[in-house]
Order: C-alpha cells, then structure tokens, then sequence
C-alpha cells in the first residue's frame, strides 16, 4: 500500500533538486538565492516526512531564515546591477559546463552506485522527538555541543574583525 | 780501490744534477759533462781491474751505502753489487757512454740545449749504472724507470717539432706497458719470496718454488714482459724506430747501445729464475727469434738511415733473446758487448753521414761519399761487417756466431731455431750491405757541407778498434762469466755436427747476403726496383715498411678506441644523467607548478577529482 | 507507519551534494559559490537525518544541528571576507585572485 508521505516525500524531492538545480545557474543573484530559499523549504518539507519535525522546523529558521538573509543582506550591499548579470551569463558559457557536469555526474554515479549496489529494504519514517534530540544533544553530545559553540564563537569574533576592517577602509593595497 | 764503486753512478748523477740547475757556458758544460762520465769510466775501470785482480772470496763485491727505507718487511737497500755480469755491463756502458759524450760535445755544438742535452746524458748514464749495479730490483727499477724517462725526454729533445714529442710520448707509454707488468712480477716476487735483493731472491726461489711451479711462471714471465717493452721486442717493438727522432748520439747511446740491452741484463740478472720457468725461457727464445726475423724484413725497407739501423737493433737484441732463451747466457752478454761497440759506431757513422749532407736521411739520395768521408766509410765499414758478422775478423761475427750455435747446442735449443738464426744472419747481411751501398757507393746524389771534427771521428776510431778486437776475447770472456753464468748446454741432445761446422755455415750465408746486396744495390739496382715494383713485391714492400703493420694494428686496437673514449668523456656522459636528474626534476617542477594555478575552483575541483577517484578505488577493487 | 525506501533518501542527499558541487566548480561568483557550498552542506543533512531515521535513533539529527551550526559560522566569516574581497577588488570572480600561483 502506498505509505501517505511517500507522495509528499518525493514531491518535495522533486522541488529541492529542480530549485536547487535553477539556483546555481541564475544569472542574478537575488534570483539565485530565491531558488535557494525554495531548494531549503522544500529539504525541510523532505526532513518532515523523514520523521524528523524538530530539523525541519530549524532548517526553515535557520537556513530559510537567518542564513539566507545574510546572503540578502551581503547582495543588497554590493549593489550588484545589471552590468554583472552580463559578465555572470558571459561566464556561465556552456563551455564552462563541461568540467563540472562530468566530475558532477561521476561522483552522482558514484554515490547512487553504493546505494543500489547493497539493496537494502530499510525503511525510514520513525519520528524523534524533541525531548529524544534534547536528551541526545545534552547527553552524549555534550561535548560537541560545547565545540559547536566555540566554533560559532570563533566565526562571531572573525567575522567582526574582518568586517570591521573592511568597513573603516584603513586596508591598504598590497 | 773496490770502495769507490759508489762514485761510478754518483758522478754522472751529480754532475747531472749540476748541469741542470747552474748556467754554463757552452764551452764547460761540454767540458763537465764530459769529464763526469770519464771520471766515471775511468774509475770503472780501477775497480774492475781491482775486482779482476783480487777477486773477493764470495766472487762478488757488495757495497751497502744506507738502507733506503723500512716498511713492514720490505727493507730495500741502497748497495750495489758487482759481480762478472754486472762488471762487464758497467764497463761496457761507462765506456761506450764516455765515446758518444765525447762526439756529442761537436755533433751537439750550437745547439740551443746544449746545457740541458748534456744534463740528461749525464743522468741517463747515471740510471743507467745504477740500474746495472743494483744489488736489488727496487733499486734497479729505479734506474730502469730513470733511463726511461731520460729515453723520454732525449727523443723528445727537439720539443718544437710536434713530431718529437710524438715520438717521445710513444716511447715512454710503449715501453709503461712491459714496466706495469714489471712491477706486477716484483710485487708477486716480494709477496712470495718476502725480499727483492736479487741474489737472496734466487737462493729462495731454488728453494721454494718447485721447477715449472705456477709462481715461478708468473714472475717470469711478468719480468719477460718488462724486458720484452724495454728491448723493444715482439710485440711492444714499434716504439724503436720512432725513438730516433732523437739526436743521433741519443741514438746511438740509449736506443742501440745500453738502455734497450736493460731488458737482456735483466733476463741474465734472474736467470736462476727463468731456469726453474723453462716454458718462459723458451717463450724469450720464441719472441728474440720471431722478433730478429720481423725486424730484419723490415729493416730491408726502410728509406731512413737511422730507422734502418733501429730496425737493425731490434734485431740483433732478437739475437740476444734468443741465446738468453735457449740457455746460452755468456753468449746473450757477449753479443751486448761487441753489439754495444759495433752500434754505437754505426750510429756515430750515420750521424757524421747525415750532419754533412745537412740534415740527409734519406739513403737512396745519398751515395758515393767513399772519397768525401774516408774515414767515415771505413769506420760505418768495420762497423757494418760486425753487425753482418763478417767472420774470422769482426766481434759481430764471433759473437753472433756463438748465439747460432747456441741456438742449436744449448739447452733449450733446436734445429728450427739454428734455421731461424741463420736467415737473420743472411738478412742482417742483406740489409747492411744494401745500407752501406747506397749511402758510400754509386754516384753521389748531394753535397757534402760539413767535415766532422776530431772529437767526432776519435771515438769512431776507437769503436772501430773495439768492433774488431772486441771479438778476441770470446773465449777468456765465457771462461770469466762462468762463474755467475755459465753456458747451459744440452742435457739429451748430442749435437750432430759440430762448433766449426756451424760457423762455417754462417759464414756461407754471410757471404750469400753479401753477395746478393752487392748485385741488387750495387751492380744491378733494376733488379731491386723490379723486384719491389712487381704486385707481390709491392705488398710485401709496404707491409715490411710499415713494420708488419703493428703500428697500424695497436692504432686501431689500442689509440683509437682510447681516443673514442676520451672523445665521448669529452662531453661527460656521466655527468649528463645526473644532469639529466636535474633536468627531470625541472620539467616535473614546471608540470607541478603549471597545477598550482592559484584558483579557487581549479583546487576545488583537484578535491572534488580526488574524492571521485578515492571512492572508485574503494567501489571497483 | 511512515515507510519511505532508505535509498531513496541517500540518492536525494547524494543528488544535492553533487548538484551543489557543480555549483561550486562551475561559478565565478564569489557569492554564488558560497551558495552551492550551503547546498552541498544541505545534501550532506538530509543523508544524516536519512540515516537516524532509519535507526529511529536521534544522533543523525544532532548531527545536522552541528552541520548547521558549521554552515552558520562559515557563511558568516565567508560573506565578511566577501565583503572586503569586493571592497578591495570591486569584483567578485574568483579567478581574478591568483596571487598563490606557483
């Protein structure tokens, strides 16, 4: 019988791999990133029927939200224009697409070539609980936890000072 | 009056020393130089009259003046030993060196190295004293290396012409051959016998090596191959006849006289030796009689006065060989003597033949100098007969007699030898006769520009005195050389016919050479040109002339394979593959930096290509 | 209940993952690079939480919490140093910066 978020579930594949694929060929990149806002709702829609509500909820405010915005904001200053969209679509020549598309398309293969190779008739779909996550995250995890903070930490305090230099102009060329 | 047998080398060796530091003028250097090697003589001859006199008990006189060095063992001493072999060599050599330096001091006068010409006589007289009374083998290989290198610079001593030094260089690699061997055989005899002093090497030989013993062999035969270089014989023979690019009183001393005779004393010196190697006597017999022959043929073609008689030398030190190889030792050391006296003069005779023509060495543009340079023509005559054996007057005849005998009677001797013996007679004949023919007989050809001088003509007349009376002595000669070499006759072969019988016959086939040269070189000289001009006659002609092609053969055996290789080291191959190394690295350091490209995407996409390849390892092995 | 074949999760994780990889080596853009590396890092979650979700345990979906906080931290200092490459440059090509080359 057919499982009711199986349906859900590869729709919302469908979408996250098809934004995903317009995302990365835009010309502008207001565009691109709106594509990309699509591709992360639609890989939270996935998490969701995966059984995991917690990480779909945190892919769509962290990822949707708060890091996408960052983008936003870092476009919205360099006031790209239509000149740039030019020199993008220059550089996306279809001769620019060979490399990638092949190394790609290997490592594709590759990966659904291990997947296949060991038909296993696992399914997925148990849902965990925020109580379990929290338990898991404070428990055994708590060490990683702990790094995580000091790596965003690490991130807070280097992108200040990069930033802030940039800002007061005082770099000089080299 | 035996204790001042040290002064006889240290006199020239000083004297030599002297010449070559202090600046003389022309008139004392001849006037030292030639005083050193008369004192010298002179005081050779107070000994040896002294040593004949009073014998000591032992029958030989050694005089130890320090130990030379001591290492582990080996304690050379500086001493010299005088026995009868050593005392017939130091006299003829002082003495015939005495007459050349007298005529040297004209035929050398105005020349530009008058004082460094004289410097290295002296010096190769010294060498050459030491290398004859030394009383063990270092020290006579340091005589024997110092006449070579005195050989080396004589015959190079004209050093302007390319040629010269050509010559020179030959010689003095030539001749390394055999002394590399050399001192290959006094190592293994050191090794073996623990001492190089000769007479205690031959007592321990007797006694430790069994006859025809494996390391009896190999020392004799290696002291065989140092003879064979510096005696010039088969096959190390092609450094003679250049060598007389030399002044002629070179020539005639070191190249005729004494240095190329080294080799037959040395045999002699060892002889115990060779009697417990007889497979290497008979192979000394083998080469001096294939040697006399080649030489012989050869001397028949040559065109130049003085590589006639170079050729000619080979060839009577051949004969030399021969009777040190069938066993007739006084025989080998007889004809040394009277070869020392009748050489020396014909060489002596050719120099005062070449002088006054100016510079003339070609015999068939000379001719008719009978009248112009009588004495000459009865000097280089006399002289002439001996080398051809002229019997029952000239030494040449007594002692090349006595060697064909021996090449019959003696103990290694045979009949096919005698054979050979006897057609080395007929040749010597032939070509001394053609030789003396063309140059003093027939119309002459050039002028006559220089008359020699006293100091030139004195010696030859007393070489030619010594050509003649030097024969006499045979057979009180063999009698005093018995002591230390006696004749070593037959054991089981009865010879069938006798002494007189066999000298009869060389007198027949004197006579027979003699006659043939006076027709082709004399009365019909057609015949020889037809002779030479017909298709065999012509090869044969140019293969005799170029000395049997030897020096064509060790050309393209020996020169050109050297010369190949320094032409290709020339560029350092080696060097090129490390070169290479280098330049391998260079390319894989431009390939390597061509992929640093310093962009983003090319590393990301090296990752990416990375992380591909690592998984399919992983998948597909 | 939910039964969706585990594969079919690996293969979309593994087809975000490439997809963002031919992002990353086919654009110029500074920005648009830092872009695919989300979508890259995006993929690597959906295989993790794929992968707890079979288990039924809850250690792939703290593994994407970390993923997400490693994604947060670098785009942060990605976008500062974009900023002052962009200030310094007035461009955003990759290319153009090749001062290491060898």
């Amino acid at each position: 019988m057919t499982n009711p978020m199986e349906i859900p579930f590869f729709a919302a594949g469908a979408v996250a791999v098809i934004a995903t694929l317009l995302a990365i060929t835009r010309t502008i990149a207001v565009h691109a990133l709106l594509y990309l806002i699509v591709s992360l709702l639609a890989v939270a829609v996935v998490f969701y029927t995966m059984g995991a509500p917690v990480v779909a909820a945190l892919e769509v405010i962290i990822y949707a939200g708060a890091i996408v915005v960052l983008f936003v904001f870092v476009v919205m200053m360099m006031n790209l224009g239509a000149q740039d969209s030019e020199t993008e679509r220059k550089w996306l020549a279809w001769r620019a697409w060979i490399g990638p598309a092949v190394l790609s398309a290997l490592l594709l293969f590759e990966v659904i070539y291990l997947v296949v190779r060991a038909p296993v008739s696992a399914t997925i779909g148990s849902i965990s609980t925020p109580k379990e996550i929290g338990l898991a995250l404070y428990g055994p995890y708590l060490l990683g936890v702990e790094l995580a903070s000091m790596l965003l930490l690490g991130a807070l305090v280097g992108a200040c000072h990069v930033g802030r230099i940039s800002r007061s102009g005082r770099e000089v060329q080299q | 009056m035996l204790r001042l047998l040290w002064l006889v080398p240290a006199i020239p060796l000083a004297s030599a020393l002297a010449l070559a530091v202090l600046r003389l003028s022309q008139k004392t250097v001849a006037w030292l130089g030639t005083c050193s090697i008369t004192a010298s003589s002179v005081i050779s001859l107070l000994v040896s009259i002294s040593f004949l006199n009073a014998p000591p008990a032992s029958g030989a006189y050694t005089q130890i003046l320090w130990r030379w060095f001591d290492v582990n063992g080996l304690r050379p001493e500086i001493a010299l030993y005088l026995d009868p072999l050593s005392l017939v060599m130091m006299v003829v050599v002082a003495f015939v060196s005495f007459l050349i330096h007298l005529y040297s001091t004209e035929f050398m006068s105005g020349d530009d190295g008058y004082g460094r010409f004289f410097a290295y006589m002296n010096l190769f007289v010294g060498c050459m004293l030491t290398l004859v009374l030394a009383n063990n083998l270092l020290l006579l290989y340091l005589g024997w290396e110092g006449v070579g290198l005195c050989s080396y610079l004589l015959i190079g001593f004209w050093y302007r012409d390319p040629a010269n030094g050509r010559a020179g260089r030959k010689a003095f690699i030539v001749t390394r051959a055999g002394d590399t061997a050399m001192v290959i055989g006094l190592f293994l005899l050191f090794h073996d016998l623990g001492t190089l002093n000769i007479q205690d090497l031959m007592h321990r030989a007797v006694l430790q090596w069994p006859i025809g013993s494996s390391g009896a062999l190999a020392a004799a035969f290696l002291l065989l191959s140092g003879a064979v270089g510096k005696s010039a014989q088969l096959p190390l023979q092609t450094w003679l006849p250049d060598a007389m690019a030399g002044p002629t009183p070179v020539s005639a001393l070191i190249h005729a006289a004494t240095m190329v005779t080294a080799g037959v004393y040395l045999i002699a010196r060892t002889h115990t030796l060779y009697s417990l190697a007889p497979q290497a006597q008979f192979a000394a017999a083998v080469i001096g009689a294939a040697t006399l022959l080649m030489a012989g043929f050869s001397a028949l073609t040559q065109h130049d006065l003085k590589r006639v008689l170079a050729y000619s030398t080979i060839s009577q030190i051949g004969y030399m060989f021969l009777a040190l190889g069938v066993g007739a030792w006084p025989a080998a050391i007889f004809h040394f003597m009277t070869h020392a006296f009748f050489k020396a003069l014909l060489f002596l005779g050719a120099g005062i033949v070449i002088e006054s023509l100016g510079g003339e060495h070609d015999i068939f543009r000379m001719g008719g100098l009978r009248q112009k340079l009588p004495v000459t023509f009865w000097t280089f005559l006399v002289a002439g007969c001996s080398l051809a054996g002229l019997p029952l007057i000239t030494a040449g005849a007594f002692s090349k007699g006595w060697i064909v005998w021996g090449a019959y009677s003696a103990a290694n001797g045979s009949a096919e030898l005698w054979v050979v013996a006897l057609a080395g007679v007929f040749l010597t004949a032939l070509y001394t006769f053609r030789m003396i023919f063309l140059v003093f007989f027939g119309q002459q050809n050039s002028q006559v520009t220089r008359k020699p001088g006293p100091a030139m003509v004195i010696p030859c007349l007393i070489l030619a005195f010594l050509s003649i009376a030097g024969g006499y002595i045979r057979t009180p000669f063999a009698s005093y050389l018995s002591t230390v070499l006696a004749w070593n006759p037959g054991i089981t072969r009865s010879p069938s016919f006798g002494e007189m019988f066999s000298e009869a016959i060389v007198a027949l086939v004197f006579f027979l050479g003699l006659c043939l040269a006076y027709v082709f070189f004399l009365r019909r000289r057609d015949y020889s040109t037809v002779l030479a001009s017909s298709p065999a006659g012509s090869v044969l002609h140019r293969f005799w002339f170029s000395d049997w092609g030897m020096d064509w053969l060790y050309d393209h055996l020996f020169v050109r394979p050297v010369v190949w290789i320094a032409k290709v080291g020339k560029g350092d191959p080696i060097d090129g593959f490390y070169a290479g190394v280098g330049r391998l690295n260079e390319i894989a350091w431009r390939g390597l930096s061509l992929s640093q490209s310093g962009r983003l995407r090319w590393y990301a996409a090296a990752v990416a290509a990375g992380t591909i390849v690592l998984i399919g390892v992983v998948i597909f092995s | 209940m939910t039964a969706i074949p585990m594969a079919d999760g690996l293969i979309l994780g593994g087809i975000l993952f490439a997809v963002g990889l031919a992002g990353v080596l086919l654009r110029r853009n500074l920005l648009l690079i830092l872009v695919s590396i989300e979508i890259m890092l995006n993929g690597a979650g959906v295989t993790f939480v794929a992968a707890g979700s079979r288990w039924g345990q809850a250690d792939g979906q703290v593994m994407f919490l970390f993923i997400l906080a490693a994604a947060a931290a670098e785009v942060s200092v990605g976008l500062a140093l974009l900023l002052t490459y962009y200030h310094r440059r007035q461009t955003l090509d990759a290319d153009y910066v090749n001062e290491m080359r060898g």
